[in-house]
C-alpha cells in the first residue's frame, strides 16, 4: 500500500508538467487551430529563465585583498555577490537562495513577450495554411530556439536548486501510519504539484468566469460563428497564445529543481505532451489535464520494480517504463480514436 | 420491386425524430426526386442511403443487397455514384486525370497495386476518359487544373466522373444549390440528356421546385422526417398536403 | 526508354550522368588551392549525398504524393542499419545480404507502424509516427540492447565468427571482394579525383531507386496517391479505398529508408540509436520540402544541398569568417562575424532550423519552384498565361 502511494506521488510531478504543457497545446490548438511544435521549446525557455535569473543574481564582485594571501602566496580574491552588496548580506543571500520562485516574476513578462512576438510575427501567417505547414514551421522554430540556448548555455544540464527551505523531504509514512521512511517525498515536488494545481485552476477559472474566457470557449467550439459575431477574435488569439506560452514557461521555471534543465528538455517533453493531448482527446482541456496526470502516474508505476519485473519476466518487455506511455497511446488510439474526453468532430480525420 | 428499397427506416438524434418510418422505392430507370422543406430530413436520408449513418431500425436495399454499415467505396462499387452539393473533384489534378480516376476504379476495383504500370499506356482507360470528356463537352479543357474551372464546369466534370463508372443509380444532392439561373438550366439540360441517352436511375434530393418539376418522373415529399405523398409531378403540384407542408397554407 | 516518356528519360539520364561523374564535378578546385575547402568530391561525403538522396526520394513518395507527413521515418533508416550490421555479424562482410535484409526488415516494420498510424490522418498521423519513432529510439537504447547494443551502437566484433566469412575475404564491408571503402585516386595536374567503390554502389542503387520513383509517379497507383492528397471524400465516393493506397506508399517509402540505412551501414559498419532520433526524421522532411515535395528531382536536390552545406558549415570556424570579411571595416566586420558565428561549426543544427523556417515561409514549393520562378522571370512568361496554355500549376504537377 505504501509503495502504491509512493508511486502515485512520484507520478504527480511529471504528470503536472505534462498537464501544463498539454493544457497550453490544447488551448492553442483549440482557439487558433495551430499545431505548435515549438511548445516544448517554450517550456525549456521558461526553465532557462530560472537559470538566467540565478546566474544574474549570483554575479560576483571580485576584490583582490590587500592584506590576506592564499595558501599559495597569491593575493586572496574576495568574491561577493552583487545581490549581497546591494541588499545587505542576509537579504541578498536569501534572494539568491530563492532565485527559482523569484524567476516566476521574471519569466511572466519574458514568456508573454515571446508569445506575443511568436504569434504576431510567425504563427499569425499560418492560420490559413495546412496543418503540415504549421507543424513544419514550428518544428523549425523549436530547433532554432533550442540551438540558441545550446549556443549560449552549453549542452550540459545546469543544476538549479530549490530554496534551501524546500530541499528536504517529507515523510508521508509517519503521517499515514506506515513505517517511518517508507514514503519519502521531496518538499519541492509537493510545491510543484500545488503550483500546477493553482495554475490549472486559474486557467479554468479564467475561461469559465470571464467574458474573455467565454468568447474563447465559444471560439473553441465553433470558430467561424464567433468570427461572424464581429468579436475581434484576432486580438484574443494573441492573448491566448501569450497565456499558453506563459503557462508552459512557468511550468518550466518551477521544474528546474526537479531535473536540471538542458537544451533538449523541451523536445523530450513535447513528444510526450503531444501523446498526452492525443490520449486526452484533441481539443479537450479537461482531457489534457486528466491524461497528463494519468500518464505521469502510469509512467511512475511502470518504473516500480515489481511491475517492471513482472513485464520483464512474463511479457519479455524489460524497461517497460520507457515505452509505457507510447504503448498506452497506441492502444487508446486504436480502441478509442477520439481520446478519453475528445468531442465528436474535432480533428476526426 | 425498385432498384433502391428503403423500408421502415427510423433515426433519432437524442430527442429529435429525424426520420420516422420512411418507406421509399425508387424504380429502375426513372428519375425520382425527394423534396421537402428545410429540416424535413432530406440530408439525414441521404446519409443513410450512402452508408454514412446507420438507422435505428429498418433496411436500405440496393439491388437486393443491404447498404447499411458499408464504407462509401463499397457502396460505390455496388453501383451507386454520388454527386455532392458543392462539387467534390480532385482540385489539384488536371481534368483528364480527374476523369481517369473513376475509370480506373471501375476497371480495377477499390485497390490495385500497380506502381510500375504507366498511366499513359492504359489505352482503354485513356480512351474511355477522353470519350467521357467529349460527351461532357469538356475535351478542350482536358489539361486544365480542375480547381481553376468555373463552378458550372466543376459540376459538369463531377457528373461526368460519376457517369464514367456506369453507375446503376446516380444520387444527386441539391445539384444546383448556389448556382446562377443559366448554370442551373445547363445542369438540368445535361441531366435530361443523360437520362435520354442511357439506362440509368437518378435520385435527386432537392428543394428547388423548378429543377424537380423539370426532371422528375416520381416525387416523394418528405416532411418532418416522414414521407407525405409519393406521386407524379402533375399530381404533386396540386396536392393540398404538399402545399400545406411547403407553404404553411392551411388549405 | 525503359518505359518512360521523353521528358522523364532525359531527367533520368541527366541524374545518371551527374551521379557517375560526381567525383569530377564535385572537385572543381585544385587540391592545394584556398577554395579546396568547397570541394565535396571525397568518398564519405559523396556516399552521403546519394544515400540521403535515396532516403528523401522514398520519403517524397509518401509525403509528396499523399500529403501524409511522417515524423518518424528515421526509425526505418535505423532499423535498416541494424539489420545490415546483423548480417555482417552473422553471415560475413559481403554487403548483399545486409542490403536485402535491411529493405525487407524496414518494409515489415513500416507495415506494422503504418497499419496503426494510418488509422488516423492529418496531425494525428504525424504525432503517431513521431511517437513510434521516439519509442523505437527509446527501445533501441534500453529494451532492445541485446539486439542494438544500446548506447555503444551495434558493430562487428572479432568474436562474432560470421558464417561465410573466410580467411581470404576482406575484413571490412565488400561486394564480392570489392572493398567498399577503397578508392582509386586519379591525379590530373593540381587536381585530384577519387573514385570510391562504395560511392558507385550507392550511386547505382540511387539511380535504380530514382527510376522506380519516376515509374511510381507515372503509374495509376501514383495517380491514386495524388488523389488521396487532393480529395479523400471524392476518392471514397469513387469506389476507391484510400487506406491500402496510403499504406502501400508508407511501406514503399519505409523500404527506401531501410535501403538508405543498409547502405549507411555498408559504408561504415556501425549502427547507433541516434540515427532514429526525431532530429534525423526532421532532416529528411527538410530535404524533401527544401528540394520540392511532390516533384521528382526535388528530394535529390534537397538531400545534396543539405549534406553539402552541413559539411561546409561545420568546417568553417571564426577565423575563416574573419579571413573572408577582413575587407570590411571593423564596426561592420565584428558584428557580422559574431552573427554568422552562430551558424557555423557546431551550429549547423541552428542553420538547419532557420533554413526550415525560411523554406516553409517563403518557398513552400522548394528549390524546384524557386528555379521555375526564376526561369519564368527570365523567359518573361507569367504564371497565368502558362495555365491557360494548358499546363497545370507547377507546384502540384510532378514533372521536373
Amino acid at each position: 500500500m505504501d509503495d502504491i502511494i509512493l508511486q502515485i506521488l512520484n507520478g504527480l510531478d511529471k504528470g503536472s508538467a505534462y498537464a501544463l504543457i498539454a493544457l497550453g497545446l490544447t488551448l492553442i490548438f483549440g482557439t487558433l487551430g495551430v499545431v505548435n511544435f515549438a511548445h516544448g521549446a517554450l517550456f525549456m525557455i521558461g526553465a532557462f529563465c530560472a537559470v538566467t535569473l540565478q546566474k544574474l543574481l549570483s554575479l560576483e564582485r571580485i576584490e583582490v585583498s590587500a592584506t590576506e594571501k592564499t595558501a599559495w602566496g597569491t593575493p586572496l580574491e574576495i568574491k561577493t555577490p552583487y545581490a549581497e552588496l546591494w541588499f545587505g548580506h542576509d537579504f541578498g543571500a536569501a534572494i539568491i537562495d530563492w532565485s527559482v520562485p523569484l524567476a516566476i516574476l521574471f519569466a511572466i513578462p519574458v514568456m508573454l513577450a515571446i508569445g506575443y512576438v511568436m504569434e504576431r510575427g510567425l504563427i499569425k501567417h499560418f492560420y490559413k495554411r495546412p496543418h503540415a505547414d504549421q507543424i513544419l514551421v514550428t518544428f523549425g522554430l523549436a530547433i532554432v530556439l533550442q540551438e540558441l540556448i545550446k549556443h549560449y548555455y552549453g549542452a550540459n544540464p545546469i543544476p538549479t536548486p530549490a530554496p534551501s527551505a524546500f530541499r528536504g523531504s517529507f515523510d508521508f509514512g509517519v503521517l499515514l501510519g506506515f513505517d517511518a521512511g517508507s514514503i519519502i517525498y521531496p518538499y519541492w515536488r509537493m510545491v510543484y504539484f500545488a503550483f500546477s494545481a493553482v495554475i490549472i485552476g486559474a486557467v479554468f477559472a479564467f475561461l469559465q468566469f470571464t467574458t474573455f474566457g467565454m468568447v474563447v470557449r465559444a471560439g473553441m467550439a465553433d470558430r467561424e460563428t464567433v468570427g461572424l459575431l464581429g468579436i475581434n477574435i484576432d486580438r484574443r488569439f494573441t492573448i491566448m497564445f501569450g497565456l499558453a506560452a506563459a503557462v508552459a514557461g512557468l511550468a518550466g521555471v518551477m521544474y528546474t529543481p526537479i531535473n536540471s534543465p538542458n537544451y533538449h528538455m523541451g523536445m523530450d517533453f513535447l513528444v510526450l505532451s503531444f501523446v498526452v493531448v492525443v490520449v486526452g482527446g484533441m481539443g479537450s482541456l479537461p482531457g489534457a489535464v486528466l491524461a497528463g496526470f494519468l500518464l505521469g502516474i502510469l509512467e511512475s508505476f511502470a518504473s516500480y520494480s515489481p511491475i517492471k519485473n513482472f513485464f520483464e519476466t512474463w511479457l519479455f518487455l524489460p524497461s517497460i517504463d520507457q515505452i509505457i506511455i507510447y504503448l498506452v497511446a497506441i492502444i487508446i488510439l486504436l480502441t478509442r480514436p477520439r481520446g478519453l474526453m475528445g468531442r465528436k468532430g474535432v480533428m476526426e480525420d | 420491386m425498385g432498384i433502391l428499397e428503403v423500408k421502415n427506416v427510423n433515426k433519432r438524434f437524442g430527442g429529435l425524430q429525424a426520420l420516422g418510418n420512411v418507406n421509399l422505392s425508387v424504380a429502375e430507370n426513372t428519375v425520382h426526386a425527394i423534396i421537402g422543406p428545410n429540416g424535413a430530413g432530406k440530408s439525414t436520408l441521404l446519409n443513410v442511403l450512402v452508408g454514412k449513418l446507420i438507422p435505428d431500425t429498418g433496411s436500405v436495399m440496393f439491388d437486393g443487397k443491404s447498404v447499411l454499415g458499408r464504407a462509401p467505396y463499397e457502396i460505390n462499387q455496388m453501383g451507386i455514384s454520388r454527386v455532392f452539393q458543392t462539387p467534390e473533384i480532385f482540385g489539384d489534378l488536371t481534368v483528364m486525370e480527374n476523369m481517369m480516376i473513376p475509370c480506373f476504379a471501375k476497371r480495377d476495383g477499390a485497390f490495385e497495386l500497380n506502381p510500375l504500370a504507366s498511366v499513359g499506356k492504359q489505352t482503354d482507360i485513356v480512351e474511355r476518359a477522353e470519350q467521357m470528356l467529349i460527351d461532357m463537352k469538356m475535351i478542350d479543357k482536358r489539361h486544365m487544373h480542375a480547381a481553376s474551372m468555373s463552378r458550372g464546369d466543376k459540376r459538369r466534370l463531377e457528373i461526368g466522373m460519376c457517369l464514367s463508372q456506369q453507375p446503376r443509380l446516380l444520387l444527386l444532392d441539391e445539384p444546383t444549390a448556389g448556382m446562377a439561373r443559366a448554370d442551373t438550366n445547363n445542369t438540368i439540360d445535361l441531366l435530361k440528356q443523360i437520362k435520354a441517352e442511357r439506362d440509368i436511375t437518378i435520385a435527386i434530393i432537392e428543394h428547388d421546385m423548378h429543377v424537380v418539376f423539370s426532371l422528375a418522373e416520381r416525387i416523394t415529399v418528405l416532411a418532418q422526417g416522414t414521407p407525405l405523398v409519393e406521386d407524379t409531378p402533375d399530381k404533386i403540384k396540386g396536392h393540398p398536403k404538399v402545399r400545406e407542408a411547403y407553404l404553411g397554407e392551411s388549405a | 526508354m525503359l518505359g518512360l516518356d521523353k521528358k522523364d528519360t532525359t531527367l533520368l539520364i541527366v541524374v545518371a550522368v551527374l551521379a557517375l561523374f560526381a567525383p569530377f564535378l564535385l572537385n572543381p578546385f585544385p587540391t592545394e588551392s584556398a577554395l579546396a575547402q568547397f570541394n565535396a568530391g571525397y568518398p564519405d561525403l559523396m556516399q552521403r549525398f546519394v544515400i540521403f538522396g535515396i532516403f528523401a526520394i522514398g520519403f517524397n513518395i509518401l509525403f509528396g504524393l499523399t500529403g501524409y507527413l511522417s515524423f518518424g521515418h528515421a526509425a526505418f533508416l535505423g532499423v535498416g542499419s541494424y539489420a545490415a550490421v546483423w548480417m555482417f555479424k552473422l553471415l560475413g562482410y559481403n554487403v548483399v545480404p545486409g542490403i536485402i535484409l535491411s529493405v525487407i526488415v524496414a518494409g515489415v516494420f513500416a507495415l506494422l507502424i503504418g497499419f496503426i498510424s494510418l488509422r488516423r490522418s492529418g496531425i494525428y498521423f504525424s504525432i503517431l509516427t513521431l511517437a513510434f519513432a521516439q519509442m523505437s529510439f527509446a527501445m533501441a537504447y534500453s529494451v532492445l540492447t541485446p539486439i542494438t547494443n544500446g548506447e555503444t551502437g551495434l558493430q562487428v566484433y572479432s568474436s562474432d565468427n560470421p558464417l561465410f566469412q573466410t580467411a581470404t575475404d576482406p575484413n571490412v564491408p565488400h561486394l564480392f571482394g570489392l572493398v567498399m571503402r577503397e578508392s582509386y585516386t586519379m591525379k590530373v595536374g593540381a587536381w585530384s579525383f577519387s573514385f570510391n567503390n562504395g560511392y558507385y554502389l550507392c550511386a547505382i542503387l540511387m539511380l535504380v531507386a530514382f527510376y522506380i520513383s519516376i515509374r511510381i509517379f507515372r503509374s495509376p497507383f501514383g495517380l491514386m496517391l495524388r488523389a488521396v492528397k487532393s480529395n479523400q471524400q471524392r476518392m471514397n465516393y469513387t469506389g476507391l479505398s484510400a487506406r491500402p493506397y496510403t499504406l502501400a506508399a508508407f511501406v514503399i517509402s519505409g523500404m527506401y529508408a531501410g535501403l538508405a540505412g543498409g547502405l549507411l551501414a555498408s559504408m561504415d559498419p556501425l549502427a547507433g540509436a541516434e540515427r532514429m532520433q526525431w532530429t534525423a526524421s526532421g532532416e529528411v522532411v527538410l530535404m524533401t520540402i527544401l528540394g520540392g515535395a511532390g516533384t521528382l528531382i526535388g528530394p535529390v536536390l534537397g538531400a545534396g544541398f543539405i549534406k553539402y552545406f552541413e559539411n561546409i558549415f561545420s568546417k568553417i570556424n571564426e577565423s575563416t569568417l574573419h579571413g573572408w570579411f577582413s575587407w570590411l571595416p571593423d564596426p561592420i566586420e565584428d558584428p557580422l562575424v559574431w552573427l554568422l558565428e552562430h551558424f557555423i561549426g557546431g551550429g549547423w543544427a541552428l542553420t538547419l532550423g532557420t533554413l526550415f523556417m525560411l523554406v516553409v515561409i517563403f518557398l513552400p514549393g522548394g528549390l524546384v519552384e524557386g528555379g521555375q520562378r526564376i526561369g519564368r522571370l527570365i523567359s518573361g512568361k507569367s504564371r497565368g498565361t502558362e495555365d491557360e496554355t494548358g499546363k497545370p500549376a507547377a507546384t502540384s504537377h510532378p514533372a521536373e
